[in-house]
């Protein structure tokens, strides 16, 4: 295919190979040692659209199910996805995002499946917990009934044709939140399938995370001893972020926007008092937010307590009992910044190393394991120790992840 | 410093690039408008290979007298090649990065004898 680049010229390219395009990343894991401990990655993508007429087949409303066959098939969109304007791709700069459509999986296999566990062999990921692309956006959809539709069928399928076919794939489901009685259902029906570690709600949404109607969900997870995650994602028709006219700026506050709302009615609501079992991790934010969050939300609180009166601690002992994942985490601030912050945050309990592979923000272990202030054991801890806690997670003694 | 073969100049197109390897070291190879640049194929952010990915011309806003924003265009005269891991750019002809010139790719002279190329590595 040729890739369009800024003048005259194009780039054919006949094919694309993970193995080959994360050749440096094999490099490293060797050069660090991975082989010696377990690497669990708890955010990773897959493009369940890719599968989209896969998906259909487990949709269950037969007109639904008609309406977005249907879409799919007449025009070069997504027909019932909630679409976003994006362009994660950078013009073509990140090549895997055109290309990665002439990579073939391994024969009798889900294509899903094999290209999951390429990258992750390639950068030296033993189990690597998967969430969708553009349902990440499925929050905003206008109509309730397609997304409880699309998850409960996006998550059948992905069980079934994903999660029981390579247990080193993982999941925290997709919840549609939109609908809290269909939620409480999916968790009940779906939390204790082979491969489901938990449940996934996508920030970018409208209905407050203290809402009365969720609380029988949180307890029921809490009962069942799942985490509940709250996975970031940019909305770019929101009011305040519509004000900014570039993708760069959209996704650096989006992405931690929705976050900051749902983790401070999350705190100020006293839902840590009312499920304190219940573990709660927060992805994709990054982990620059965290220090912001703890001094203001701290220091409001000391002068504005009443209003807050579930509280026993201060907001951020509160935020230090959270789980992070790591990714994307910002590189531009010195060292001693992320070092202030990873203390503050209890990174060497609380942090949980992520990839976001494929997405154009991917980190790799080396983000982690590079650093000069982390103890071995605090960095082992981030890239696998702390997950293995968190989702009780069983590996064998031996590598899983075979570095090519 | 050992001399690494790259090409034959006949076979190495103008707009061209390759990649070379030497004890370790991969060397990327470009082919610039006439003239030859030779840079570590390393990203300095994660470690991607950055020599590989595509060359696309700078970015630039055009505004007016007024300071007035009209739009954007290529650049004429600066190209990058752009890190496919992440995108991070580099100038083509000093392997400085676009986003922060106190950075750049490890850069390596290129010689020609002949009708062959060499970069000294």
């Amino acid at each position: 295919m040729d890739l369009p680049l800024s003048d005259f010229r194009h780039m054919s390219v006949a094919e694309f190979d993970t193995n080959k395009l994360l050749n440096h990343a094999s490099r490293q894991a060797e050069e660090r040692g991975y082989k010696k401990f377990p690497i669990v990655d708890v955010d990773s993508h897959h493009y369940e659209s890719e599968s989209i007429a896969e998906i259909l087949d487990y949709m269950d409303d037969p007109v639904l199910q008609q309406l977005a066959k249907s879409a799919s098939q007449s025009a070069r969109t997504t027909g019932m996805f909630a679409g976003g304007i994006g362009y994660q791709d950078m013009g073509g700069r990140v090549t895997r995002y055109p290309l990665r459509k002439l990579e073939k999986g391994n024969p009798d296999e889900h294509r899903d499946v094999s290209l999951t566990r390429r990258w992750m062999d390639a950068i030296g990921v033993d189990i690597s917990v998967l969430f969708p692309t553009p349902m990440l956006q499925l929050g905003l959809h206008p109509q309730v009934e397609v997304e409880v539709a699309l998850a409960r069928a996006y998550n059948r399928w992905l069980i079934e044709r994903v999660l029981a076919k390579e247990p080193r794939i993982r999941s925290m489901l997709y919840l549609p939140f939109n609908d809290p009685d269909a939620a409480f259902r999916m968790v009940q029906e779906m939390g204790g399938k082979p491969g489901v570690v938990g449940f996934m709600v996508t920030a970018a949404r409208y209905k407050p995370v203290h809402h009365n109607s969720y609380m029988r969900i949180y307890a029921l997870l809490e009962e069942m001893g799942l985490p509940l995650g709250f996975h970031s994602a940019y909305n770019w028709n929101d009011q305040s972020l519509s004000l900014m006219n570039k993708f760069i700026s959209v996704h650096a506050l989006g992405f931690v926007w929705h976050n900051m709302v749902h983790m401070t009615n999350w705190i100020m609501n006293g839902l840590p008092e009312r499920f304190p079992k219940l573990k709660v991790v927060w992805i994709e934010s990054g982990l620059a937010w965290l220090p912001f969050m703890m001094q203001r939300l701290d220091n409001e609180y000391m002068m504005r307590s009443s209003e807050a009166p579930a509280l026993k601690r201060l907001p951020s002992d509160y935020i230090r009992d959270m789980y992070f994942t790591s990714q994307p985490m910002e590189r531009s601030a010195e060292d001693d910044v992320l070092a202030i912050t990873m203390r503050m945050m209890k990174a060497e309990t609380q942090l949980m190393y992520s990839s976001d592979y494929p997405h154009w923000d991917f980190d790799l272990p080396s983000t982690i394991y590079d650093l000069p202030f982390l103890s071995e054991t605090a960095k082992r801890n981030i890239l696998g120790g702390n997950a293995i806690r968190f989702f009780g997670l069983k590996l064998p003694e031996q590598k899983l992840a075979r570095v090519a | 410093m050992p001399d690494v073969f790259v090409a034959k100049a006949a076979e190495f197109a103008e707009g061209d690039r390759r990649i070379v390897a030497h004890d370790g070291v991969e060397i990327g190879v470009f082919n610039w408008q006439g003239n030859y640049f030779a840079y570590e194929n390393l990203c300095i952010h994660q470690g991607g290979p950055a020599c590989e990915g595509v060359i696309m011309h700078k970015v630039e806003d055009v505004l007016g007298p007024d300071r007035t924003w009209h739009g954007h265009k290529f650049s004429e005269n600066e190209a990058h090649f752009v890190c496919p891991w992440h995108g991070y750019e580099y100038d083509i002809t000093t392997g400085e990065c676009a986003a922060d010139r106190r950075l750049k790719l490890k850069s390596f002279d290129v010689v020609r004898r002949g009708e062959d190329i060499y970069v000294v590595a």
